[in-house]
């Protein structure tokens, strides 16, 4: 093969994805065998199954509640998080052209934070940080896209810099809150929220955060060949005969819904959006007809994964957003720095 | 199909970029918009092409105001070639193809048989059917100039308006792309192109049309209208004409000679 042949034919991007799906299903399985109390990977399935179909209980009533209750939302958590960042991320990269792209750039993670901070501060239940961090990080989006479309020249770079300039407004919001929150109780909880995590996660978690998800991927899913189209920028989209404005438009409020919905129930978890679909665009190639299933299949591994690792590895818990960017940052640099070669 | 522009003038603010531009190009014809940088070429061509609707003036194709027209009216009206430029991201020469089809492909589908169909056979009329499989963004400046092409024949317009498509292109493939253009034109489709090179008007072109501090400085048969003249009006330049068995050669004078 000639080297300058390095796009996967549509066969092997199809391929890969179905690859994909059955490493996912495997790991799926897999990480509820993982933890302190053992369950046979054999009656993990007959516990999940015995949801849908009437199977007699062979197993003892502790690792029923182990796998449905502690360790079933946690890992739909972590897949559902992990998907829904790396296709937000993969979406923010076509409507910006540029691969640097990712699901905090227009301030949803900062906007998600201040809101926690906000709701931890005044006192707030789990249930009210998670509403908090989400209105918060829908509205400075909103801001952002009000003031970035009002400037004058490319519309494009005007918003990508009131992102910018908005998220710092609000983790300096966050940073005046820590500085007031009290430091024996409140201090450390913001703390803890803001490196991201899935401990503790329950099934009203899984809930919340399911509709806004799936009201986000929905579209992105059934407009995704379109994507393409936005990679080339406003003059030459147009002429083609495809309204840039509205589609933007589209793109960004479901990418945003999507980091939004994830941040809200996790905290923190940068990389994921970055990472994933750089990998992805490797193995099946940039066109988001491949690039958005992959997307979303290979980020809810890599997240499940590592949420793996972050509640196994040690004793004591590690945040998960500390290892994505243990994890995410040196595989980044890899890439980067990689000889490119046919994959 | 016809393309008509009449007593267009249009500004940026204060300052104003075309003046009272009239002209019209019909089926078969080829248009050479001639004349120095920032004289209101590519502001012309957006006017046309939609992206600048606050023009005087009025712009039509076979009778219909251009800003009536929705967007994919107007892209199957007009097909725009950019001049080429390295893409943010790397597809392969159909998928860059494809995308002219946006207009043809509904709204929340993908592309089917039929759309790959237009796009191959796009690519095999400008002779780039070998490049399919390749890495649009890995193509020399002539492959990707050809591909572009395609890309505006698959979106099935029959006029084709180019911004400066051989700038970046090297002696030989500037006229080969010309070749084929010039062959399209005899297919059919409308052109209407810019250049920066007024031997290209005079070897390729029907119609000139130069412009001038944003106004028409000539307009008609390039062989009739390009003299020295014009370009010492045009670029300030003294040139000659040199007859040859192909027709007039532009020679321009070194400085102090």
């Amino acid at each position: 093969m000639k080297k300058t042949n390095l796009i996967p034919s549509n066969r092997r991007a199809r391929i890969t994805i179905l690859i994909m799906l059955f490493g996912l299903l495997a790991l799926f399985l897999f990480s509820f065998v993982l933890g302190r109390y053992d369950v046979p990977v054999s009656d993990v399935v007959r516990i999940l199954l015995s949801r849908i179909f009437p199977i007699k209980p062979t197993w003892e009533k502790n690792m029923e509640i182990a796998v449905l209750n502690i360790r079933l939302p946690r890992i739909l958590l972590a897949c559902l998080v992990g998907c829904c960042l790396s296709v937000s991320g993969a979406s923010y990269q076509s409507v910006f052209q540029n691969p640097m792209a990712a699901p905090d750039i227009l301030g949803a993670s900062s906007g998600a934070c201040f809101g926690a901070a906000l709701a931890i501060l005044w006192g707030q239940p789990k249930v009210g940080v998670t509403a908090f961090a989400f209105v918060f990080s829908l509205l400075t989006v909103v801001l952002v896209y009000l003031i970035g479309s009002r400037t004058r020249g490319n519309p494009v770079i005007g918003i990508l810099l009131a992102g910018i300039m908005i998220s710092s407004l609000f983790s300096a919001g966050t940073s005046y809150i820590k500085l007031v929150a009290d430091p024996s109780s409140q201090l450390p909880e913001i703390t803890y929220w803001l490196m991201g995590s899935l401990s503790g996660a329950r099934m009203g978690d899984v809930g919340f955060a399911l509709i806004p998800m799936l009201l986000g991927l929905a579209p992105l899913l059934a407009l995704r060949w379109r994507l393409n189209v936005l990679t080339l920028g406003e003059e030459e989209a147009g002429a083609i005969g495809v309204n840039t404005k509205l589609l933007r438009l589209v793109t960004v409020l479901c990418a945003t819904l999507l980091t939004a919905a994830s941040v809200s129930v996790s905290g923190m978890i940068g990389w994921v959006g970055l990472v994933i679909p750089h990998l992805c665009r490797k193995l099946v190639g940039n066109n988001c007809k491949y690039l958005i299933p992959a997307s979303m299949v290979f980020g809810a591994i890599f997240l499940l994964l590592v949420d793996n690792i972050s509640r196994n590895l040690l004793a004591t818990e590690i945040p998960i957003g500390i290892l994505t960017a243990f994890v995410g940052a040196p595989f980044f640099l890899y890439l980067m720095m990689r000889k490119e070669r046919a994959l | 199909m016809r393309l008509a522009v009449e007593n267009l003038s249009f500004s940026y603010g204060a300052a104003e970029v075309l003046h009272d531009i009239s002209f019209f190009l019909e089926a078969g014809e080829f248009v050479s918009v001639l004349g120095p940088n920032g004289v209101g070429k590519s502001t012309l061509f957006r006017c046309i092409l939609g992206s600048l609707p606050d023009y005087e003036g009025i712009i039509t194709v076979d009778g219909r105001d251009v800003r009536a027209l929705s967007r994919r009216e107007r892209a199957k009206a007009v097909a725009y070639i950019p001049q080429i430029h390295r893409p943010t991201f790397g597809y392969s020469v159909l998928d860059t193809v494809l995308m002219g089809l946006s207009r043809q492909v509904r709204a929340f589908s993908q592309p089917k048989k039929e759309h790959i169909a237009l796009a191959e056979d796009a690519l095999r009329r400008v002779g780039a059917e070998h490049l399919k499989e390749r890495d649009f963004s890995r193509l020399s400046g002539g492959e990707q100039q050809l591909v572009l092409i395609a890309r505006a024949i698959a979106q099935q317009s029959h006029i084709l308006v180019m911004d400066e498509p051989t700038s970046s292109l090297d002696y030989g493939n500037q006229f080969r792309i010309l070749d084929l253009i010039r062959k399209l034109a005899d297919e059919g489709y409308g052109v209407l192109l810019s250049t920066h090179d007024p031997q290209h008007a005079l070897r390729y072109a029907d119609t000139l049309l130069a412009l001038h501090e944003g106004r028409i400085a000539a307009h008609g048969v390039p062989a009739d209208l390009l003299d020295a003249a014009l370009i010492r009006r045009l670029y300030g330049v003294e040139a000659e004409l040199v007859p040859s068995s192909a027709g007039p050669v532009i020679v321009p004078k070194r400085a102090g000679k």
